[in-house]
């Protein structure tokens, strides 16, 4: 086969693959991509309990060390092979054929219930534009002398969520019946999926103009408005200086160390050291950052999640490039954006998340000052807030038992602070609570919920993006099949698997997806995936490669980070990860409102065979990278032994792309 | 006489401290919130507001019972506090030195909490009957849900996205599809006449020199 390179003049692809159609969509896509719910909701949380400003340290170190670099790996090897993830990773090398199929696995799990949570944006959506908020006010109960007993005990918020959007069952083995609102909101989302994604790339080239650049845009509105609210300083300060909050606890003795989970029933754990404060007294200081090795875990898996990596849609995107791209200065772009824009969101949730708490300690401060007038028949306005505690201490020491008798509840504006949540109960609890607050209540829910919206719907292209591509290079369906054919069968079968999710039990199958299926695979793949690519198909030849691609040497840096400092980061964590996780018993919170410390949330354990569901979304996308590196050596063994065996050819980049047109061999 | 008269009203007094005391019987306690309900606009709570009150509470006792026998007098208001809050009792004139039952006065206020309430520019909850309860109004409902009427918009736009999407693909399909009929058709031709600038039928294969690189290759062309 004649390979005359100096002949060929370099002519752009016309393989007939579709492309972008500038550069700027397709850093667009990637950054929509990156960009998703956890820069919102996931971020602030851990910037707040591993103690603000001080958590940015190990979080950049994880970027520069591991996101970065992986990202630039996906990034140059789809550009390099232009082939989805199945098809890559079968040139690479027929035994890491599993690798792709893993990713594609990963990204279908993800897609049936990411979408689903898009699903419940769009249900708070819908329901913003009625006066008052749906959310605001409790419902009368059957005879209309108070209130629903549910709502009246937790808050409305929580019952709208609770009831009348999940209407969830107290436990998970209780699946109850679809929910036929959620179904129609169901339907709508993947009907939007379908619309954006119906020709691949063409259309959520289009639509991505619109889905990455909105959210910023609500963004900054609401950080202007954000800022200008009463007690956002104080959530901004809360945010990021480090926490020095000392603590009491009874059982602890000085010198202990003990851990503490973190009262929204999250996994986290919150680690104090007891020692002696003063000659005096003693006290447990929440332990910071550097010296916590909590934190640094959840740094470097909240760069790798929100970087979208180990999907297959990254490599998809890249397939769709010129191979002469510059995938280094791409690739340090989009993970640069990606933090920035956690960074630049962390800032209005904060300013909103310290409104919410100083409303909520002045509305304290103001139910005891109204039993206080009331109780001893003083004037009105004659205890103010500001002169509370001098008022509270003269009549503490002059009527004490009238005092005690009144049940104050202490107000703590730190304690209102440290409420921290993450993750759908930040935006629909904390946060819809916080916009009922604010004047012009429906504008500001629409707008959230729109951005919401949009920051989700971006992250789908890329994960449907990373199913469609292989699939239509599989070619499951023939040829002559238009395209809108094979996005709509996936949008299709989705749409009719994730029905599970709208029965009343669902949320809880999400929280397990969220947990088992999205976490420890992709960490497991993209193991691989480096490993794949220094040691199989060899650093020297992907180095080249590259250099092709984007016109200079491969810096030294991306040499060190690719050969040992990658993986070795991804080992650690993804042990780390799993060790934590079968500490202690798999468990999750449930809504139970027959539960005597109701409208706390009721601790349960899982029954053995959600535990082996969890097992199995967990394995099945690993599975494959062994099944199929044993199928292919067993066939490798088979056909060695036949006489017309012929070696592999060995694939190049740049073999690839200027010789295309001539058949192999 | 005006001894009379004087003893006459120092049994009224009396009469009215035994009737009238916090925690009495048929006594009730009403708090006044003046400054939350109104703010800058606040009145002071003197004694003409105190006459109002017990005239709205003598109308409200009429209306009930529609019978014009309580005057303001019956009306009788004590220990008023700062805070503003007092007790009040409705006395009986037909019956001697005794107050009206505490049923009858909570319901005739609660039949004309409206009309108190205005009369003070009050509401509900800044002019408390502390034992008389309040009905709960029900929140609006609309006959439709809002939120169905949104998604119904949401929902069509979408579906006329997704048809038009479909139809402007199937119709660019059959452009190039024609297209790249007409393509061939033009191809075929050039083909035939571009032979190494020799038109194909001036060429005679048998007399000419047969190319073995085209030879391999004639299958692609149709037979002349």
């Amino acid at each position: 086969m004649s390979q005359d390179l100096s002949a060929t003049p370099e002519t752009p692809e016309e393989d007939g693959r579709p492309k972008w159609d500038n550069k700027f969509q397709y850093i667009l896509s990637c950054i929509g991509f990156a960009v998703g719910l956890g820069n919102v909701w996931r971020f602030p949380y851990l910037c707040q309990i591993h103690g603000g400003g001080a958590f940015l340290i190990p979080y950049f170190i994880a970027l520069l060390f591991e996101g970065i670099p992986l990202l630039h790996l996906e990034l140059a090897l789809g550009q390099c092979l232009r082939k989805g993830s199945i098809g890559a990773w079968n040139t690479i090398s027929p035994y890491l054929g599993g690798v792709g199929v893993g990713s594609w696995m990963v990204s279908i799990l993800v897609s049936l219930y990411y979408n689903t949570v898009l699903t419940w944006v769009m249900w708070y959506l819908i329901n913003s534009f009625q006066e008052p908020l749906p959310w605001s006010v409790c419902p009368l109960n059957e005879n209309r002398t108070g209130f629903n007993e549910e709502c009246y005990e937790s808050t409305a918020v929580n019952y709208f969520w609770y009831r009348k959007t999940l209407n969830i069952t107290p436990d998970i083995a209780e699946s109850g019946t679809l929910q036929w609102w959620l179904i129609l909101c169901l339907a709508a989302c993947w009907a939007i999926v379908y619309l954006c994604t119906i020709r691949g790339i063409e259309t959520t080239g289009k639509a991505i103009y619109v889905t990455a650049i909105f959210p910023y845009l609500v963004l900054t509105i609401f950080l202007i408005q954000g800022l200008t609210l009463p007690g956002a300083t104080e959530g901004l300060i809360y945010l990021f200086t480090p926490n020095v909050m000392v603590t009491w606890f009874e059982e602890a003795d000085p010198g202990d160390i003990i851990e503490k989970s973190s009262e929204d029933g999250s996994s986290d754990v919150l680690i104090y050291k007891c020692g002696k404060a003063d000659a005096t007294a003693w006290g447990c200081l929440k332990l910071n950052t550097l010296k916590n090795p909590r934190v640094w875990l959840d740094a470097a898996t909240q760069i790798f999640f929100s970087l979208s990596l180990a999907f297959g849609g990254l490599i998809a995107f890249a397939s769709y490039n010129p191979t002469k791209n510059d995938c280094e200065k791409d690739a340090v772009t989009v993970a640069i954006v990606n933090s920035m824009t956690s960074l630049y969101a962390s800032i209005p949730v904060f300013s909103v998340l310290g409104f919410k708490a100083t409303t909520a300690y002045w509305d304290c401060l103001d139910r005891n000052i109204i039993s206080i007038i009331n109780e001893f028949d003083l004037p009105e306005e004659s205890i103010m807030r500001q002169n509370y505690t001098s008022w509270i201490s003269f009549l503490n020491s002059s009527y004490p038992e009238k005092i005690g008798g009144l049940n104050l509840k202490s107000c703590d504006l730190q304690e209102f602070l440290d409420q921290s949540v993450s993750g759908t109960g930040l935006a629909f609890i904390v946060f819809t609570q916080a916009i009922i607050l604010m004047p012009g209540s429906q504008a500001w829910a629409i707008l959230f919920f729109i951005m919401l919206f949009s920051l989700g719907l971006s992250s789908m292209f890329g994960n449907i993006e990373g199913v469609f591509t292989p699939l239509l290079e599989l070619q499951i369906i023939p040829k002559s099949a238009p395209k809108e054919l094979l996005s709509g069968i996936i949008c299709l079968i989705s749409f009719l698997i994730a029905l599970c999710f709208t029965l009343r039990s669902g949320s809880y199958w999400i929280d397990i997806f969220d947990r088992y299926a999205g976490s420890v695979p992709l960490l497991v793949i993209a193991f691989f995936e480096v490993i794949g690519v220094v040691y199989i198909y060899k650093i020297k030849r992907f180095s080249e490669d590259v250099e092709w691609m984007t016109g200079r040497k491969l810096n030294l840096f991306w040499q060190i980070t690719w050969r040992f400092i990658s993986p070795l980061l991804l080992l650690i964590v993804f042990m780390a990860f799993v060790t934590l996780q079968m500490q202690k018993p798999p468990s999750y919170t449930a809504w139970n409102p027959k539960y005597e410390g109701f409208p706390m949330k009721e601790e349960k354990v899982y029954p053995p065979w959600v535990q082996a569901i969890c097992v199995l979304l967990a394995a099945l996308p690993c599975v494959w990278v062994p099944l199929v590196a044993l199928f292919h050596l067993v066939k490798q063994k088979r056909r060695s032994k036949s006489p017309s065996f012929v070696p592999p050819e060995v694939f190049s980049c740049q073999g690839a792309n200027s010789n295309f047109s001539h058949p192999k061999e | 006489m005006a001894g009379n008269y004087s003893t006459q009203t120092l049994v009224v007094t009396i009469a009215h401290a035994e009737l009238c005391k916090p925690d009495a019987q048929n006594a009730f306690k009403v708090r006044i919130s003046i400054k939350t309900a109104l703010g800058d606009n606040a009145y002071a709570w003197d004694a003409n507001e105190e006459y109002l009150f017990r005239a709205m509470v003598a109308f409200a006792m009429r209306r009930y019972s529609s019978k014009s026998t309580t005057q303001i007098s019956n009306v009788l208001l004590c220990n008023v506090t700062d805070r503003v809050s007092f007790w009040f009792v409705v006395t009986d004139s037909s019956k001697n030195v005794t107050t009206v039952p505490g049923s009858e006065v909570e319901a005739a206020i609660r039949m004309n909490r409206n009309r108190i309430n205005n009369a003070f520019l009050l509401s509900d909850k800044t002019l408390q009957f502390l034992k008389i309860t309040s009905t709960l109004s029900p929140p609006v409902e609309p006959s439709t849900p809002v939120w169905i009427i949104v998604f119904g918009v949401v929902l069509c736009l979408i579906v006329a996205g997704i048809i038009f999407l479909i139809f402007s693909g199937i119709q660019k399909h059959k452009k190039k599809n024609k297209e790249s009929t007409e393509r061939e058709n033009l191809e075929e031709k050039v083909e035939v006449t571009l032979e190494n600038g020799i038109p194909c039928e001036a060429l005679d294969v048998k007399a000419g020199h047969i190319n073995g690189v085209f030879a391999a290759d004639d299958e692609r062309f149709t037979s002349l």
